[in-house]
């Protein structure tokens, strides 16, 4: 093939500096429309789980109280942890904001722990019900707990590899580019938010209600 | 997100050079174009490849339990006994036929190919957004496609409940139906990908100049189609991983209580409910409807406007017309469940609002036809495509409107006038536009342009061909033969039109032919085309502006806009064309 003469040299625009009309960089503005794909995801297990339990005559289907049969205090726990990983992921950021990367590693470090307690948890709690026999076959009480809050559980899987990789090999940019690096930990973080966001509804609709 | 490349404009965007090694300069690409190619070729690919599953289903139609010569004996003795089709691969290949056209097929050409190639250029950007993204788009799609074809080597063969893959048949179907959840997964991921990309790249890497009101229609289309993917797939995708749930994990979302299944109870919790499937299928593939169809219209609208010489009638109304059908094609899915009983309230909202729907459809088509009133008209071969595009999609259109009211869908549902109508809007609507597509931007993607006798064979046999295929299947249709039978005419009432049965097959394997003309100008062209300058059709949109083929970052120099999309034949111009890339009146 053969190129024609000169191609001027054209960097994509608006990678790291906001647009003049939509005032967000290009990856903000993607990973909004991530989230808005998202919310479609859930809504729709949501929904289905609405539709399901109001076509069942009793719920849960084996019968007793929803609260008999998770643990509402470790659940309660998991809220507080998930709660607290998004302020640190705000710390982390704000640190970027403010030019201390030790501060941002420091933070980003916690947010990751934070996330990997609340899988612990959630190991225990599935382990408990695995324990009794109860597997998503058991009745669809169990089939939509199992796969809602695996799918969250997926959820906080990709956050911790996105997270880590920002806290290590991702971090040299602060060198390069802080300001493109600053942008990344905000979109990580409006991701975080959003599977935190996620779990505020999954704990009432599924351990309380 | 955000991980784009900050380095790749400027590490070979020098004169003539190639830095980078062929793997990374053809197959895992970065650039819009060449991603843009490898999906319409691949899709071109798949096109033909669910076109032959059906060629071959034909055979069992119109001849019914007749061994098939030669084929059959190629095909194997678990799929075709003795040279006669086994209903088990008749229904994997009704299954795999609509699921290959409209996920591996017309929405990979249509946005993947089409999409990626012209929205950057037409739009004046260096490339999308997020080009490692991109790339990334393309391998996902890839694997899902080759599972998907890989699931006919499973035991007990391919998916087989039909392309709508509705439970409680599909929970319990053989092990392929569990290969098609997971290839779904990985195509609807690639689209949720490529989605994202063009809403990003259309808002924000615009050229100085190019305002919403002079973005060429295309990409206008374009830019609803990438909304509706991204926002009416992922319903589909946490349907399937309910179904991987029924089918791996044992649970019964779609499985109702007490389902018996040759004459055993099974043995499941129950409890679920299989219309809850239908609602979230059809509310992806309703809005895919009209992925199908929108970037096929901006197509269309690109070639009347060239090949007419003036500009499109109502460009504003089309705008309006598209951005209007975006949101409706939200509101309408429940018209494929007239027949489930859901209730005379809701049949009676839907069948509401799909009426209300076909109005900004008519506005298009009409804005479509006025724009060629008073055209100097060049029937060139896009040209040809795009005019017949103009009745084939009314007539799938309008036959759409007694299946949208529920007194009449009651007779007409699952028959073969269903088969007949949205064939109409897809096959000799949308893949003809698509081919006005490959013939009008060929020879921007490789410097040829494609041989003009060649095409109008093509072009005129597939015409004929067509109508043969889907109009008869209208009448058979309101004599009631039901689609998916394995044998039409174990029914009394299918016998008296069995002899149409003949003349679709007939039409369809001479559809199967006018193909070649096809398959060899494409391959003659690439090698022996007559070399075209950047603007061979005196265009007007900006992909014009840039070398054909353009090298990486497309454009010489950066791209200003100075009028609307389609100026041509201006008043007082020595030219009949004033493109939007060149200053002065």
């Amino acid at each position: 093939m053969a190129e024609a003469a000169a191609h001027h040299e054209s960097p994509i625009p608006y990678m790291v500096q906001p647009h003049p009309v939509t005032g967000i960089p290009n990856g903000k503005f993607g990973i909004w429309l991530f989230l808005a794909s998202e919310v479609m995801l859930f809504g729709a297990l949501f929904s289905s789980y609405v539709l399901i339990r109001t076509g069942a005559p009793h719920w849960p289907p084996e019968g007793g109280l929803t609260s008999e049969i998770v643990n509402v205090p470790l659940g309660t726990l998991n809220t507080a942890v998930l709660i607290t990983s998004s302020i640190t992921m705000v710390l982390s950021w704000a640190s970027c904001k403010m030019g201390s990367l030790p501060r941002f590693k420091l933070w980003m470090a916690a947010t990751i722990g934070l996330a990997s307690v609340f899988l612990v948890i959630k190991y225990f709690e599935y382990k408990h019900k695995f324990d009794l026999g109860h597997f998503p076959s058991h009745d669809n009480f169990y089939a939509i707990y199992f796969t809602l809050t695996g799918l969250h559980g997926l959820h906080i899987i990709g956050g911790i590899i996105v997270n880590t990789f920002l806290l290590t090999a991702g971090s040299k940019m602060w060198t390069t580019d802080p300001e493109h690096f600053t942008n990344r930990v905000e979109n990580a973080g409006l991701y975080w938010h959003f599977v935190d966001l996620v779990w505020i509804f999954l704990f009432p609709s599924l351990y309380l209600l | 997100m955000s991980e784009t490349t900050t380095h790749n404009g400027h590490d070979h965007a020098h004169a003539g050079h190639h830095e980078l090694p062929f793997w990374r300069k053809y197959i895992f690409s970065v650039d819009h174009k060449v991603i843009g190619i490898q999906y319409a070729v691949t899709a071109l690919f798949f096109l033909l490849f669910g076109f032959t599953l059906m060629m071959i289903m034909r055979w069992q139609l119109a001849y019914p339990g007749q061994p098939l010569p030669v084929i059959g004996k190629i095909l194997g003795e678990t799929a075709m006994p003795g040279g006669v089709m086994a209903p088990e691969f008749y229904n994997q290949l009704g299954a795999m036929h609509g699921t290959i056209m409209v996920f591996l097929g017309v929405v990979p050409l249509a946005v993947g190919g089409f999409g990626n190639f012209v929205v950057p250029l037409q739009i004046g950007a260096p490339d999308m957004a997020f080009p490692r993204l991109n790339m990334a788009s393309y391998w996902v799609f890839l694997p899902g496609c080759v599972l998907m074809i890989s699931s006919f080597f499973f035991p007990g063969g391919a998916a087989q409940s039909g392309w709508t893959s509705y439970p409680p048949l599909s929970d319990i179907a053989s092990v392929g139906q569990t290969v098609w959840c997971f290839s779904m997964v990985l195509i609807i991921t690639s689209s949720l990908l490529g989605s994202i990309n063009f809403i990003v790249t259309i808002v924000q890497l615009r050229a100085k100049g190019l305002s919403y009101w002079r973005l060429p229609f295309f990409v206008h289309a374009q830019l609803v189609t990438a909304f509706l993917l991204l926002l009416a797939f992922p319903p589909l995708e946490a349907a399937t991983v309910m179904q991987i749930m029924d089918r791996v994990a044992g649970t019964s979302f779609f499985l109702p209580s007490g389902l018996v299944v040759s004459g055993e109870q099974l043995k499941v919790a129950g409890g679920g409910s299989p219309l809850l499937w239908q609602h979230l299928f059809w509310f992806l593939a309703h809005p895919e409807v009209y992925v199908l169809i929108l970037p096929a219209m901006g197509i269309v609208a690109e070639v009347i406007a060239n090949n007419t010489r003036k500009p499109l009638w109502g460009y504003r109304l089309l705008v309006y017309s598209v951005v209007f059908l975006g949101f409706m094609s939200f509101v309408v899915w429940a018209h494929h469940m007239f027949m489930t009983g859901m209730g005379t309230t809701m049949s009676t909202f839907f069948q509401t609002t799909t009426m209300i729907i076909s109005i900004p459809s008519v506005i298009i088509l009409t804005c479509f036809i006025m724009s060629l009133y008073g055209g100097n008209i060049r029937f060139t071969t896009p040209m040809l495509f795009a005019t017949a595009f103009l009745p084939m999609f009314a007539i799938g259109g309008l036959t759409g409107l007694p299946l949208g009211l529920t007194a009449s869908d009651i007779y007409l549902h699952d028959t073969f006038y269903v088969i007949g109508h949205f064939h109409y809007v897809v096959a000799p609507g949308t893949l003809f536009a698509l081919f006005a597509g490959v013939y009008y931007w060929f020879p921007k993607a490789t410097g040829k342009q494609m041989n003009a006798t060649l095409g109008k064979i093509h072009f005129w046999t597939s015409f004929v061909c067509i109508n043969f295929v889907f109009m008869p299947m209208f009448f058979q249709g309101m004599a009631g033969l039901s689609r998916r039978l394995y044998d039409p005419t174990v029914y009394a009432h299918g016998r008296g039109v069995q002899a149409l049965n003949v003349v679709i097959s007939l039409g369809a394997w001479g559809l199967g032919l006018s193909q070649i003309p096809f398959i060899v100008n494409f391959f003659m062209s690439l090698k022996r085309g007559a070399r075209v300058a950047e603007n061979p059709w005196n265009a007007t949109t900006l992909e014009w502006a840039a070398p054909s083929p353009p090298g990486h970052g497309n454009f010489l120099t950066e791209p200003v806009v100075y009028r609307e999309p389609y100026e041509y034949s201006v008043p007082g111009h020595a030219n009949d064309y004033s493109p939007q890339f060149v200053e002065g009146s």
